[in-house]
């Protein structure tokens, strides 16, 4: 049982047994739109949810199914879907238990495009997205009241270095009988894993360190099965009788595969975001490797981090992983004490240091992403964050000044390198 | 020999590689309850399952004849499986331990919600097995592979090649 085989085991051969028809070891790429039924009984048991099995790839695919599952067990959850992309599974998330005028309540410190989406576009479906600092745990105790559905905050915040308390978010949020989100991201199941703190749903970007080489796009969306969804009326999406499926509760009818089930059943089904067959298999081969690549992008990182620190043009490092970082404390006991591979610093320079930064390294690759085997490099103010005000920027850790490192699988000592010719000619 | 609570997957695995006819107590007439579909599927994966529900008796569900009582089915079976609040289930488990010799019974099996840990030790000691608040459809879609197409997490890790079963 998934219990006594370790994250190692678990990465390589969670949901992936070898194939019974054939006996193919690796994970075949099952490219396929729609399955043959049996008759017409076993059509109507299937569009019924009566029995297992496949009718549609927009719903399940067997691919894509296989990294449900390791992505489930890797985090310790009931079920997992996967969506398109990171931001499909933030909309997947909420969906089931969202309408209009119903509250969720976001941090401050997401990812810029986080904040966009959940202020911007939400907005128009009628979620009503509000923003807490938090750090500030009177602030969010303040925010989640309870008629508010859902906290969502990243356990290690994308770029601000921030590492989230948790457990005492968890409270807060169950105290409101509201849900704990967590994007799990930059941890990965190897940094953290949500749910030991009492995190109800998790949220990825699987195109980040799980898939690991840039390569493909995809998101998921993991349950813990442990939400009772009859605590609160808020939850009516999952409890209320749905007509498209005869009238049964998805909670009553299947218990703690509830909300795995109406997310793909009803939410891939209409929102239709789902991840292509060959994104699955990619993210596959790229979670067999994923311990032994967050090892090393950490160590890197750190020594990185340290470089930086030293150095006279940077005003400041935030990385957790640094002995006098404000969320060392947070990083040790969410994080195992590691820092992850992606953080922020200043430059005395301000902007145009940031600017000329960028333009100046040759070994780091200029963009916007995270999470690849190569050491990415961006500033924020002039990219991912420009639509964001200047406060929403500052609170997102994302001010002028900023620089985001996403630290790679290099030898360390080309990258600090790099960083030393490109940070002479930015000059402070 | 006395029999066991089973809650370890292996075990529960085992249970339902051992067990052929399953006589289905509390199954609704309904086809949208989940009794009803649990017992479908039952079928479909090659297990005889036999209604029991004194409402319903000499009506049909899924082809078999509904019986109002254990005592009532006239064949051998393996196991009892429970679709009846808690409360309701020492009478049934009494009823299962009276017949187990004369109809071969080996294993009581309680629906998921469904338990009754005094009427499962009564059992263990008469020599049944007993599985409480289980679903037998995700237990045999578990071991099978089948529950892990919805995207869940079965917990089974194995390198070993599944034989095909052929219908």
């Amino acid at each position: 049982m998934s219990k006594s085989y370790g994250l190692e085991t678990r990465a390589i051969h969670a949901g992936a047994r070898p194939e019974p028809i054939t006996g193919a070891r690796q994970t075949p790429i099952f490219q396929n739109t729609s399955y043959v039924f049996e008759d017409v009984d076993h059509a109507a048991s299937l569009f019924n949810l009566q029995t297992y099995g496949f009718i549609y790839s927009r719903l399940t695919n067997p691919t894509v199914a296989v990294l449900e599952e390791r992505l489930a067990n890797l985090e310790g959850g009931r079920g997992a879907t996967c969506t398109a992309s990171g931001h499909a599974a933030q909309q997947l998330a909420l969906f089931p238990f969202m309408e209009p005028g119903a509250k969720v309540v976001a941090s401050t410190r997401l990812y810029g495009g986080s904040i966009t989406q959940f202020g911007k576009t939400f907005r128009k479906f009628g979620w009503e997205a509000s923003f807490v600092d938090t750090t500030d745990m009177a602030a969010v105790r303040a925010a989640v009241t309870s008629d508010v559905r859902a906290l969502f905050v990243e356990s290690l915040a994308n770029p601000g270095g921030v590492v989230s308390d948790l457990a005492a978010l968890a409270d807060i949020a169950h105290a409101a009988k509201a849900l704990l989100i967590v994007d799990n991201t930059l941890a990965t199941p190897v940094l953290c894993r949500p749910f030991d703190w009492g995190a109800d749903l998790v949220v990825h970007s699987l195109t980040k360190f799980l898939s690991g080489s840039g390569a493909s796009m995809g998101g998921v969306v993991i349950d813990s099965g442990r939400v009772d969804w009859h605590q609160s009326d808020k939850f009516k999406g999952l409890t209320a009788p749905d007509p498209a499926y005869q009238g049964i509760s998805f909670a009553e009818t299947f218990g703690d595969l509830a909300y795995t089930t109406h997310a793909h059943a009803v939410g891939l089904r209409d929102l239709g975001a789902t991840m292509a067959p060959m994104n699955a298999f990619l993210t596959l081969l790229g979670l067999e490797t994923l311990p032994l690549r967050m090892e090393r992008h950490c160590a890197n990182a750190a020594k990185v981090a340290a470089y930086l620190a030293r150095h006279p043009n940077v005003a400041w490092v935030s990385y957790a992983g640094l002995s006098d970082s404000p969320y060392r404390a947070h990083a040790g006991k969410y994080l195992g004490g590691r820092g992850g591979a992606v953080f922020t610093f200043g430059l005395k320079g301000g902007f145009d240091a940031g600017v000329r930064l960028v333009e100046s390294v040759a070994l780091f690759s200029h963009l916007a992403n995270i999470g690849d085997t190569r050491s990415l490099i961006l500033h924020p103010a002039s990219t991912t964050h420009r639509q964001l005000t200047d406060a929403q920027r500052t609170a997102a850790g994302a001010g002028p000044d900023v620089v985001r490192l996403s630290v790679g699988l290099e030898t360390v000592e080309d990258l600090i390198a790099d960083l030393d010719q490109a940070l002479g000619k930015s000059g402070s | 020999m006395p029999g066991r609570i089973l809650t370890e997957p292996a075990d529960i695995r085992a249970l339902l590689d051992r067990v052929r006819v399953i006589a289905v107590v509390g199954v609704s007439t309904d086809w949208k309850r989940p009794s009803s579909y649990v017992m479908k599927y039952l079928q479909s994966r090659g297990y005889r399952t036999v209604p029991v529900n004194p409402r319903a008796a000499g009506q049909e569900i899924w082809g078999e004849r509904v019986h109002a009582s254990l005592a009532d089915i006239p064949d051998r079976f393996d196991m009892v499986e429970i679709f009846r609040k808690s409360e309701d289930v020492r009478p049934i488990v009494d009823e299962a331990i009276r017949l187990a010799q004369e109809k071969s019974i080996r294993a009581v099996w309680m629906q998921t919600g469904v338990r009754h840990d005094e009427a499962a030790q009564k059992a263990t000691a008469a020599g049944l097995d007993v599985v409480m608040d289980r679903c037998a459809k995700i237990e045999y879609g578990r071991h099978h592979s089948e529950l892990a197409w919805g995207g869940f997490n079965t917990g089974v890790i194995s390198a070993k090649r599944q034989r095909v079963r052929h219908a």
